[in-house]
């Protein structure tokens, strides 16, 4: 399966399959409210390709704000209800810091790197 | 230089706007003070030896309502203890991303076009969207015309509750990339200035709101129905703006969205922690109910599995208490309860598996549903079921729970006043506000009573919602001065029953003979008489240079509404009734609307009758109580006179009508 590229106007969206059921969803540039309906969108997309567990890595998102995190608990709500998980993986400190602001962290437990994130049992 | 500054003072000689207000500023906070002194040298006065236990319920009723008066004064006194004119505000920055929302519903379509001219002249760059909640074709081929952005509900919304306005709102948000966005109603018309003088506060990263006045030029002369209240949109909200919390009113203020997003976030996860935690209140009694049932027959079997059922609650809180994830809390806490239900099934596999199938997926979903309906759960808790089944229910229903809730609003649902309650999340969240005092727009106030005191209702009752969902006395996040802030507002709203008291008294007296007081004594009077000559100085310091009688009148005389709300809003929030609305009365004539405000004019029947039994029974020398019969006739045309309000407003006739 060849990875497949969505081009934003700041940010690329890469769904990179594991397996059948498993994808890693890498995000490159700033996630916040310019691209945040194109990021749930693809999310979304990506549980009606089959995905049940996806692991967003955030190795390369320079910003993230709160719209942007909407985006990923929109993607968080498709997974959940399809019966899999969405996890996060590598977030860098701005993003972490805005994690903790608005004590999403609760909810979306950030994994040091992808490995970990993909078999994290809880 | 004593003196002479002295001088100054009491001539007012060389003083500026800037030291009148100052003056005003002072003025306020020593009158609010020796206001609550006066109120409390008379209230425990009151209390310790005045109450006439004779009519021991008439004059408890009566201490009751003046204490509700009381702290009514004390909030409203500390509410405008710290106003805060702001006067000019600060230049606007320039290349800010601003959304400019017009939300209309069932508006004739030429009256929302003007709004939506108007916001398309608004100078400071930005983009116009016409959030069109009717989806009508109509308002998108209006829209077409002149230019404007159209937004109507995307498909999501299918099926599923719309939140009318605050839903409105939502979907926008979720269409649109503006930074800051200047909400208004379809019939404010904006004024071009209005974002360079609102959007120089947002230099300040943690203002995330700044709400300018709403003003209502169709209003005829006398104000029929009270639309304008520049009580509020003045000292009130300036003096909220004192303890940051003025809040937002729904139209004709901008806000920044970081602000909304960040918000409905942490409120979102405020959300599912007190949804987990209800879930396993349920799940305990549930349990506890099973264990009560239990026969002697099954108590060796499943009493184990339950205890062991009951643990895994307990455990499950303290790992919430403790900041876990809710993923783990939640799958730990399944996970136990699937070994306590395998306990059982090793013992009666059977059974359970009969039960399971009946069970499983219907009940938990059924309590799920439930979740926000008080009423609805204490009966499904309630249910009589066997211990199996009460296993199987608790398993099921948290991860149902956790991911049917899963979605982030950034605009409060909780209130049909969505405006106030997102507000106050924000200020708990830490962000700060603006009340800039500065009309900069021209709206439409309704035109017959019927729609004014719709509008009224709504207003109560969304705000009733609001204290008993989220009460901002407990809220956390908030400071003191902001909960007593936003708590003024929500107690000014349940003078319903005192005033039906006040209304009252004067009657019961004249009539009856009955006396709250031992004696109208002369110590009466002079704990009483000061008290309130400076409650009502305060107030007109307060609302110096503003028409408030109307007001002041409305807030009186609206008493069957103010109850309504609080009942209505009640029974929503408990036990999950519709609000009501305001019922077209069957008794119209003519274009009158004598039916809609029949309370007050039974009310003003019986003053009238108190007045002439009153006065004539003085006069015919039957009884001799001269002076408390003058005092409480004084009474009852003061209150004549708040109530007669409302017969000009039910016979008003609009002069030109379309």
């Amino acid at each position: 399966m060849a990875p497949e590229f969505v081009k934003g106007a700041l940010m690329e969206i890469t769904v990179n399959p594991v397996d059948e059921r498993t994808a890693v969803v890498q995000l490159r540039g700033r996630l916040d409210l310019l691209v945040a309906a194109e990021v749930k969108q693809r999310l979304v997309q990506a549980v009606n390709e089959g995905f049940r567990l996806l692991v967003v890595d955030m190795s390369e998102v320079s910003f993230v704000d709160s719209s942007g995190l909407g985006a990923l608990i929109g993607g968080l709500k498709a997974t959940r209800l399809a019966g899999g998980d969405l996890r996060l993986a590598s977030v860098g400190a701005q993003a972490q810091a805005i994690l903790e602001l608005t004590t999403l962290n609760r909810v979306l437990r950030p994994y040091p790197n992808v490995a970990e994130a993909l078999q994290a049992n809880l | 230089m004593q003196s002479s500054h002295l001088t100054t003072i009491v001539l007012g000689t060389s003083w500026g706007p800037a030291e009148w207000a100052a003056f005003r500023r002072g003025l306020i906070k020593i009158l609010v003070i020796t206001n609550l002194i006066l109120g409390a040298y008379y209230l425990l006065w009151r209390g310790a030896v005045s109450l006439n236990w004779n009519a021991w319920l008439f004059a408890l009723a009566l201490f009751g309502a003046e204490l509700y008066s009381y702290i009514g004064s004390f909030l409203f006194g500390l509410t405008v203890f710290r106003l805060r004119e702001r006067g000019e505000p600060p230049p606007a920055p320039s290349g800010l991303r601003v959304d400019v929302f017009i939300t209309c519903y069932n508006e004739p379509v030429e009256l929302v076009r003007k709004t939506v001219r108007a916001a398309i002249a608004i100078r400071y760059p930005h983009q116009t969207y016409l959030l069109d909640d009717g989806n009508s074709p109509a308002m998108r081929a209006m829209a077409a015309e002149e230019g404007c952005g159209y937004i109507t509900r995307s498909a999501v919304w299918k099926g599923f509750d719309r939140h009318a306005k605050a839903g409105n709102l939502i979907n926008a948000l979720e269409q649109t990339t503006g930074d800051f966005v200047l909400i208004l109603d379809a019939d404010q018309v904006p004024l071009p200035q209005i974002l360079d003088r609102t959007l120089g506060y947002f230099a300040d990263p943690l203002v995330a709101l700044v709400q300018t006045p709403q003003y209502f030029i169709n209003v005829p002369p006398g104000d029929p129905f009270g639309s304008q209240a520049p009580l509020f949109y003045g000292p009130i909200q300036q003096g909220k703006d004192g303890w940051n919390a003025a809040f937002f009113c729904g139209s004709n203020a901008v806000l920044r969205r970081e602000a909304l997003a960040r918000t409905g976030l942490r409120f979102f996860v405020r959300d599912v922690e007190r949804r987990i935690r209800r879930a396993l209140r349920e799940a305990d009694t549930v349990i506890r109910q099973a264990e009560r049932r239990l026969t002697k027959a099954d108590r060796q079997r499943i009493a184990p599995a339950l205890r062991e059922l009951r643990r895994a609650v307990a455990q499950a809180r303290r790992e919430l208490d403790r900041g876990d994830t809710f993923q783990e809390v939640t799958e730990r806490f399944q996970r136990r309860a699937e070994e306590a239900a395998r306990m059982v099934v090793a013992a009666d596999l059977q059974q359970i598996m009969a039960d399971l199938a009946e069970i499983q997926a219907v009940e938990a979903a059924e309590i799920m549903r439930a979740l926000n309906d008080e009423a609805l759960l204490a009966e499904l808790a309630a249910r009589d079921r066997s211990p199996l089944a009460a296993i199987e229910t608790v398993r099921q229903l948290i991860p149902l729970l956790v991911n049917e809730a899963m979605d982030y609003l950034p605009i409060s649902t909780i209130s049909v006043t969505e405006d106030m309650s997102t507000a106050m999340r924000m200020h708990a969240t830490g962000w700060r506000s603006v009340y800039h005092d500065e009309i900069l727009a021209h709206g439409l106030a309704p035109e017959d009573l019927r729609s004014a005191l719709q509008q009224r209702l709504r207003w109560a009752q969304g705000t009733i919602q609001v204290m008993l969902r989220e009460n901002p006395l407990t809220l956390p996040g908030l400071s003191l001065g902001q909960r007593l802030a936003y708590f003024d507002t929500m107690w000014s709203y349940l003078s319903g029953v005192p005033t039906i008291i006040y209304l009252i008294s004067p009657v019961l007296y004249l009539v009856f003979g009955l006396l709250p007081v031992n004696a109208l004594s002369d110590e009466f009077f002079w704990r009483l008489a000061p008290y309130l000559i400076i409650n009502q100085l305060l107030f007109a310091v307060i609302s110096w240079g503003r028409p408030t009688w109307r007001g002041q009148q409305y807030s009186l005389a609206l008493f069957p509404l103010w109850i309504k709300a609080v009942t209505t809003a009640a029974a929503n929030v408990w036990f999950g009734k519709k609000l009501g609305f305001i019922v077209t009365p069957k008794t119209r004539q003519a274009g009158r609307y004598f039916g809609l405000v029949r309370w007050q004019l039974m009310m003003m029947a019986l003053l009238a009758i108190a007045i002439v039994v009153g006065l004539g029974q003085l006069a015919l020398g039957w009884r001799s109580d001269g002076l408390p019969v003058v005092v409480n006739v004084f009474w009852a045309v003061y209150d004549l006179v708040m109530l007669s309000v409302v017969i000009d407003a039910a016979m008003y006739q609009p002069t030109e009508e379309q």
